[in-house]
């Protein structure tokens, strides 16, 4: 093959692909727009002919979405700050701190990777109805204010940090505590923002916990409350696009702005869900 | 604060959270599945009472259990393979030295790992739609009758994989993409003077050269795949005729929709010590292959 005709095959390829992987999102979005029924056609739509909010309205004004949605800001949002604290500061011990069987704890820790999360959710719930956390968003975060991934992620970036420093400002009579955070904590900062947006994205999207942890329905997230709403209102499409809608967008906006980050953590080495 | 400890006390707290919250629930996921653990349990630990294996006996004497496990073997036989070849091509794609706008590829093809799986489920589910969906009306320009995806019980689970298979292929496909371009370009040089086609190349260069990260991503993908639930459990709630009811739906239902916890944990226990074991032949597997 001439490097001519291979450069149309990869490229047109590469585009054919790209329209594939774009098509359900795309679509998602203009079905959002079409007034009721107009997506219960065959051809199915492309684009709607009357764009229309109506949709959006509906979610907002009889669906309480906004609530739904503040709910996932707030729970994701907790999860993030309290996960960020507890992972930065044992993945700094873990890198730089001596103490008595800190290798045989890593070790632990590291092999506990293979426990996939679920295993730990029936007792979950057992130990968080006995502390009376059950349909609280306390109870929501519980499993991600830290993560053992978050842990490793972050020792693995601090072990690359220069030691003279930290015993610099020891010699200068700093304490541990100050050092922390006037020291490592700037110097962390990029493993710090791509473990804000790890610990984000898999809050605002997880699914199997809050479904059985947030009994309430005014504690709902995003998706659970999607989720019920889809087996409601199996006919109405443009509805639960709409729906679909405002669950992604805010999280892919997310990732775009922060993608270097993102593919950061992924390539220290896979993400738990 | 004294040197020694502070390290104890920066990583107390995560370790505490650690402890209480995933190492106390896992070695109590395997106790609760010795006990009938029920809804009376649950208000009154006095309820509760030792039944030793039983819930395991029970389990493998229950047809919808093994449904559930062959569903979810399907599931993953189906759905990793394609995943994986999904990934690696397009990784060679975007890796190319004749691709244009790679970043731009790179970005659309990752964007679906992002999104929430419960709302891309509610959108295939449309897509799927046997009368209004768009991959139906694709197959009608072929000339291809209209499938029932999410209604009939042999296209349920494929329905599925499609589903999963986008949504994730990206994932590894970064992996992969970063391993391509640490293969050093001299191997393929060489390989190219000896005379080496095209596909000899991707034989015998690119592929033992990613052989140790497809291992890792394979065993990723595989126990990513193991915990289906809320594809299923948003587009067809595990029907029809149970035909994608996974492993992990049947424990959610056991546990929370009859309270039957102690079963509930035997179940999530078993899938546990399955996927382990998958993962330590699959290591042994690649290991002799490495080797030979």
């Amino acid at each position: 093959m001439t490097r001519r005709s291979r450069t149309i095959v990869v490229n047109s390829l590469l585009v054919i692909g790209a329209v594939f992987t774009a098509f359900p999102l795309l679509w998602m979005v203009s079905v959002s727009f079409m007034p009721t029924g107009a997506a219960s056609h065959f051809p199915p739509p492309l684009l709607p002919d009357h764009p229309t909010l109506a949709n959006y309205r509906e979610l907002f004004a009889n669906h309480s979405a906004g609530r739904y949605m503040a709910n996932s800001a707030l729970i994701a949002t907790l999860a993030t700050c309290i996960s960020i604290v507890l992972n930065t500061m044992a993945g700094y011990a873990f890198a730089k701190l001596r103490f008595a069987g800190r290798e045989r704890i890593f070790g632990l820790l590291l092999g506990a990777l293979v426990i996939p999360a679920q295993v730990t959710m029936i007792p979950l719930f057992a130990i968080v109805k006995s502390l009376g956390l059950v349909s609280t968003y306390a109870g929501a975060i519980i499993p991600t204010m830290t993560s053992i991934f978050g842990i490793f992620l972050v020792r693995q970036y601090t072990l690359a940090l220069p030691d003279e420093l930290l015993e610099a400002a020891r010699i200068d009579g700093a304490g541990e505590a100050r050092i922390f955070v006037s020291i490592v904590m700037p110097l962390l900062q990029p493993i710090i923002v791509t473990l804000a947006i790890l610990t984000f994205l898999a809050t605002w999207n997880d699914f199997m916990w809050p479904l059985i942890v947030l009994t309430d329905q005014k504690l709902h997230t995003l998706p659970v409350a999607l989720a019920g709403l889809s087996r409601e209102h199996v006919q109405d499409n443009e509805l639960m696009m709409a729906g679909s809608v405002i669950t992604i967008v805010p999280v892919l906006i997310l990732f775009l702005a922060m993608q270097r980050y993102y593919i950061a953590g992924i390539l220290a080495g896979g993400v738990k869900g | 604060m004294n040197r020694s400890h502070a390290g104890w006390w920066f990583a107390a707290p995560s370790l505490l959270v650690l402890a209480l919250f995933f190492f106390v629930p896992v070695l109590a996921a395997f106790a609760m599945s010795l006990t009938d653990f029920d809804l009376y349990a649950l208000t009154d630990l006095d309820n509760l009472r030792f039944v030793g294996f039983e819930n395991y006996g029970a389990l493998l004497r229950e047809p919808l259990f093994w449904k559930s496990l062959g569903n979810t073997f399907y599931f993953v036989l189906l759905g990793v393979p394609l995943s994986l070849g999904l990934s690696l091509g397009a990784a060679m794609l975007v890796n190319s030295r004749v691709a244009r706008w790679r970043n731009f590829f790179r970005t659309v093809y990752f964007a679906p790992v992002v999104t929430t799986l419960v709302a891309v489920a509610v959108v295939w589910r449309y897509i799927l739609h046997t009368r209004y969906g768009f991959l139906n009306y694709m197959l009608s320009w072929f000339g291809i009758d209209g499938i029932d995806w999410q209604g009939d019980p042999h296209w349920a689970m494929p329905s599925i994989v499609l589903l999963a298979v986008w949504k994730n292929f990206g994932y590894n496909m970064i992996i992969l993409l970063a391993a391509l371009q640490g293969i050093p370009e001299d191997l393929y040089e060489a390989a190219r003077i000896d005379g080496a086609t095209g596909w000899q190349l991707f034989r015998h260069v690119t592929l033992p050269s990613l052989a140790p990260v497809l291992t890792l991503v394979s065993i990723l993908t595989m126990t990513g795949y193991f915990q289906l639930f809320a594809e299923p459990y948003v587009m067809t709630e595990g029907g029809p005729l149970q035909s994608t009811l996974s492993v992990l739906y049947f424990m959610f239902e056991e546990g929370f929709k009859w309270w039957s916890l102690g079963r509930a944990s035997a179940v999530a226990f078993l899938l546990f010590v399955l996927m382990f074991a998958i993962t330590l032949l699959q290591l042994r597997l690649t290991r002799r292959e490495v080797r030979q």
